[in-house]
């Protein structure tokens, strides 16, 4: 195997007409990955403030069919997620990320929800699992796996609901990305980061969009506008390693 | 994949002559371009963005010995395997060893071109394991045994009649008079038949749009969530991908991702796009125990270098294709291997040879719609060109094409000759067409006014027109 792979590096270097590049150029490379300086990124988002941004991130959310319910406080999410169920008539029955954010939600209070935390399993219809950034400039959520994120909850059930606090709404991509570098340990990316825009979707017969193709049918954002009382630091920072 | 690009003109012929293809192409012939356009006009730095993409993907191809070796640094670090390969069965004997070593019987499979490239889904059956297609439309062509006609929708010259034949004939357990009419009813079932075989899956294999040096992550970006189910279900992950993939950052695979879905569907993002970094993590609860990639070249690192280095900036987001009239007219299974269109006219004969690919650069009418569209400035045209220049050089294109071609050059190469041949003929020409300005049929051209009609000349060459322009002083 390492043979081959040599034998194609020794192919590309010898089609770019050259050997191995020197040091000089190996540092630079080095440092461009390291600086990971960012291309044009489009003024749509990044110019607004942040109830702008929120507004944005709502309005390109919901023109995918995403979901929106705004409450104005952590305290108020547990009714929220029991209404929304109601009205699409769904059990009031969910799977949770055991993430401490949304452990500090007062979920009690609506004690018709029965909660149950981990993974996804087959038969479970709904999930809720909370962010790590949501995007403006495409109405798009950042989640990130974890060991209180698993990648699952994204994907199998049905109905996926999703807690956004309104200082999570960043403008770009490149935002919600430096939020995952800041910070020390640990070295590695989260095994999977999921950008989401609108429940799953096929054209595949006719050009004919229908939603729910094989992940969620529904998804629906809880978006708290004042939420810093959920904020779990320790789901926050991860930094990429830069250079080797 | 085996490549019947040799047929191109009777496989044209008969994608003109097929009711439902022409039917099922008129869909997207609208559609997408309608899409695509609306989305450029809410992106005023559309443009600028080509450009940048262009730029990064030119920089990672003059560098891409040292992001290949970083990359795969990264993946190693990060508790992943890299597989080179530089061949289709080299590839495919990679992806078997993995799935041997598990014990697999079962592979699911997200939407990878490159797995269609070097024809896995054979090679797997033959060697006893199961292979299961996910995205919806590969999932149909493959219950009928068809190759994709299309990079980014695969069953795009079907008719949901013809996808509910298949269903009614492959999906046995259902109601025989089940209602199946419509799309929505079609991908309830396909989502109802797949969902256990998303479980059951030993391995999952999903291709890769971007793979990023910086953090040795792979990129898909998918619609339906097939392929997210695919690699965090199963034990296994496989990415089949290939070595021009390949961007530095995060940062670089941003922009591209800006450009791609509105260049592909005309959505602003796609549902899912999705960045896998090794396998599960301690302390994770769900995800993939191994993560491998297949690392693709296949004739790859020959085009580095040549005129035809800069089709390795293709992030196959299909906009040439959804615009080429050629494709619109004969569908992608013309094309006779594995990518259609004008990026596959480039691609095809670059990887597989322009002995067995000479029709599709000369399956062109150089509009030149594709080059606008393409979001990383691909010159198609003008590389389509530089095959028809190999295709003469080595003597492969038919004998009356290459001898009127040889009589054309000899006289284009005598302007005064030519000038005279020119003014005499636009004459004899324009006394012939008569008053009607046109022909209905002409000497040695029957092939073509056979369907349409020939433009008489008006009865002056531009050149004497020009000359009497520039005599009167109107040209100053």
């Amino acid at each position: 195997m390492s043979e081959t792979r040599e034998r194609i590096l020794a192919d590309i270097r010898n089609s770019l007409g050259r050997g191995r590049l020197d040091a000089t150029v190996d540092t630079e490379l080095r440092a461009r990955i390291a600086r990971h300086r960012r291309n044009l990124v489009p003024g749509r988002a990044t110019a607004l403030d942040g109830q702008g941004r929120v507004e944005l991130f709502i309005t390109m959310a919901e023109e995918v069919q995403a979901t929106v319910t705004r409450v104005s406080s952590p305290t108020a999410v547990p009714e929220a997620v029991a209404r929304y169920l109601a009205a699409e008539n769904l059990p009031a029955e969910l799977v949770m990320a055991p993430d401490p954010g949304l452990e500090k939600i007062p979920w009690s209070t609506w004690p018709l929800l029965r909660i149950r935390r981990g993974r996804a399993e087959p038969e479970d219809r709904v999930s809720v699992t909370p962010c790590h950034a949501a995007i403006a400039e495409t109405g798009t959520l950042m989640l990130v796996s974890g060991a209180q994120a698993p990648t699952t909850l994204n994907f199998l059930p049905e109905t996926h609901i999703v807690l956004v606090r309104a200082d999570q709404v960043v403008a770009t991509y490149e935002d919600g990305w430096d939020r995952l570098r800041i910070g020390k340990a640990p070295e590695v990316l989260p095994r999977a980061v999921n950008f989401i825009t609108g429940p799953s979707r096929t054209a595949d017969i006719e050009q004919h969009i229908e939603l729910g193709a094989h992940g969620p049918r529904r998804l629906h954002i809880v978006l708290v506008e004042n939420g810093q009382a959920t904020r779990s630091e320790e789901n926050e920072q991860y930094s990429a390693p830069a250079g080797r | 994949m085996l490549a019947t690009s040799r047929n191109f003109e009777t496989a044209a012929r008969a994608g003109l002559a097929n009711d439902n293809l022409q039917r099922a192409l008129g869909l997207a012939r609208t559609g997408f371009p309608l899409r695509r356009r609306l989305a450029v006009e809410r992106l005023p730095e559309f443009e600028a963005l080509r450009d940048a993409g262009r730029s990064i993907k030119d920089h990672t191809l003059q560098h891409l010995d040292f992001y290949l070796e970083f990359y795969e640094g990264q993946v190693i670090a990060s508790g992943g395997k890299v597989h080179w390969a530089r061949t289709s069965q080299e590839a495919c004997a990679a992806v078997l060893q993995i799935c041997r070593s598990a014990g697999a019987k079962i592979v699911t499979k997200g939407k990878s071109m490159v797995a269609e490239e070097v024809g896995l889904n054979e090679f797997l059956e033959v060697n006893g394991i199961t292979p299961v297609e996910t995205d919806l439309g590969e999932y149909i062509i493959q219950l009928r045994r068809e190759p994709p006609s299309h990079i980014i929708a695969p069953a795009i010259h079907l008719v949901k009649e013809q996808v509910a034949e298949t269903f009614r004939a492959e999906h046995r357990s259902f109601d025989p008079d089940r209602p199946l009419f419509e799309p929505r009813q079609m991908c309830d079932e396909a989502r109802a038949v797949l969902r256990p075989r998303f479980l059951a899956a030993d391995v999952g294999i999903t291709g890769a749009n971007f793979l990023v040096a910086e953090t040795g992550s792979s990129i898909i970006v998918t619609n339906e969530g097939n392929g997210d189910l695919t690699q965090t279900l199963p034990r296994i992950h496989i990415v089949m991908t290939s070595i021009e993939k390949l961007v530095p950052t995060f940062e670089d695979a941003a922009t591209l991702l800006r450009l791609l879905a509105r260049s592909a569907t005309g959505q602003e993002f796609s549902s899912y796009t999705t960045i896998s970094t090794g396998p599960r993590q301690p302390g994770d609860l769900d995800g993939p125990e191994q993560y491998h990639v297949v690392l693709l070249d296949n004739g790859r690192s020959a085009m580095i270098g040549t005129e035809f280095q800069e089709m390795l900036r293709c992030i196959r987001c299909s906009a040439c294709m959804n615009h080429c009239p050629v494709y619109a007219a004969v569908g992608g299974h013309a094309y006779g291997w594995v990518y259609p269109g004008p990026m596959g006219a480039v691609l095809t004969p670059s990887l597989i040879g322009i002995e067995e690919t000479g029709h599709l650069p000369n399956a062109s009418t150089f509009c030149g719609r594709c080059e606008s569209v393409c979001p990383v400035k691909i010159p198609l045209p003008k590389m389509m060109r530089h095959w028809r220049e190999r295709e003469y050089a080595k003597k492969l294109s038919p004998p009356v094409y290459r001898s009127g071609l040889s009589v054309w050059a000899w006289v284009a190469r005598r302007p005064a000759l030519y000038h005279s041949f020119a003014e005499i003929a636009s004459r004899v020409l324009g006394w012939a067409g008569g008053g009607r300005g046109r022909f209905r049929a002409l000497p040695l051209a029957a092939g073509w006014t056979r369907v349409r009609d020939m433009a008489a000349p008006e009865g002056r060459s531009f050149h004497s027109l020009w000359e009497q322009r520039m005599k009167s002083g109107a040209g100053r």
